[in-house]
């Protein structure tokens, strides 16, 4: 991919109550294990169905912390592309993901606006839904460049406030 | 044990604010993980796959920030090592000076700082920032904690900040 070809979302493109494009993903045992194992996670409630039926008191495996996190990372910056960089996600699981369940990414800007450094940040409400109810809600705060030629991964020390 | 400390012992209560577990990621921060993680996730994100998108945006290959957990789990066997290896330590400290045998992390929120490099060395410690009176929730009572994990690299720059909000509980009796 040629640099010229990359999707580069800028703030002015961006208006409070945007709605970014949903993604949907049929959850399977696999999306389970494969993202507890990605992210070194070994406790068994991510791939030992008795356990996590007998000791969580839940039907099935189910999704963990870290690779929750990951989902969103992946949703929010296959909207911004590769110049989009997270600086804050808080997110809050009230209930799992489970195989057989398709989840529905979805999300909303609340707000849009440059800081006092002149970076660009972009609020984000966003959620997990299975079956239209909501299963992890996230907040995150994303970086994206101000124009063409801003770049938020130059940015450190004073100069990076997420 | 008294009324103000919400029935939480001394031994409890003098943990909190204080920093314990310091410890440094297990191996160097390498790209393998990476591919695993953005795979189990379909993230086609350019800076993990495309090396000259990499060197042009950031100067070189990094890791997604959501990792940076990743790199202190450890590994779940290690030569002369017994038992279960555990993340998050003091998770488990608490559960067990509790004695409270399940536990959830109900939420999470992280704070970002410089990216995470192959090749980095990585150091952590954790910070137990507060916890809750007895709590009863649909899957059992207990209490709630909220666990710091503060990062740096091998640089001494930040890295980034971890909370997590944890519930330790009993199930109901059958």
């Amino acid at each position: 991919m040629s640099i010229g070809e990359l999707r580069i979302l800028t703030l002015e493109q961006v208006r409070e109550g945007d709605e970014l494009p949903p993604l949907a993903h049929q959850v399977t045992a696999t999306t389970v294990v494969l993202g507890a194992l990605a992210s070194r996670d070994w406790r068994p409630m991510h791939h030992d169905r008795e356990f996590a039926i007998s000791r969580n008191g839940v039907r099935d495996i189910f999704i963990n912390t870290p690779n929750n996190a990951a989902w969103f990372e992946r949703y929010v910056t296959d909207w911004t592309g590769p110049r989009g960089r997270l600086g804050r996600m808080k997110f809050r699981m009230g209930e799992p993901v489970f195989p057989g369940d398709e989840m529905i990414l979805s999300g909303r800007v609340t707000r849009a606006a440059a800081d006092d450094t002149g970076c660009g940040w972009v609020d984000l409400d966003l959620a997990v839904s299975v079956s239209g109810t909501v299963k992890t809600s996230c907040r995150a705060r994303v970086a994206i460049p101000c124009d063409g030629d801003d770049n938020p991964w130059e940015r450190k020390d004073e100069r990076w406030k997420p | 044990m008294d009324e103000a400390s919400n029935g939480i012992p001394a031994a409890v209560q003098a943990l909190i604010g204080v920093a314990q577990h310091a410890e440094e990621s297990s191996f160097p921060i390498e790209m393998a993980y990476v591919y695993n993680t953005c795979a189990a996730v379909q993230n086609g994100n350019p800076l993990y796959w495309d090396e000259a998108v990499a060197r042009e945006i950031t100067h070189g290959w990094i890791t997604p920030p959501t990792m940076m957990s990743v790199w202190f789990r450890p590994h779940y066997w290690v030569p002369g090592a017994s038992g279960e290896r555990l993340a998050l330590q003091l998770h488990f400290d608490l559960k067990r000076l509790f004695d409270l045998p399940e536990a959830i992390i109900a939420g999470n929120e992280t704070v970002f700082g410089v990216p995470v490099r192959p090749g980095d060395r990585l150091r952590a410690h954790q910070v137990l920032r507060s916890v809750s009176a007895v709590k009863t929730t649909r899957v059992g009572v207990g209490r709630f904690w909220v666990i710091d994990l503060e990062c740096q690299n091998q640089h001494g720059e930040f890295v980034g900040r971890d909370s997590y909000d944890c519930f330790g509980y009993r199930r109901p009796a059958a």
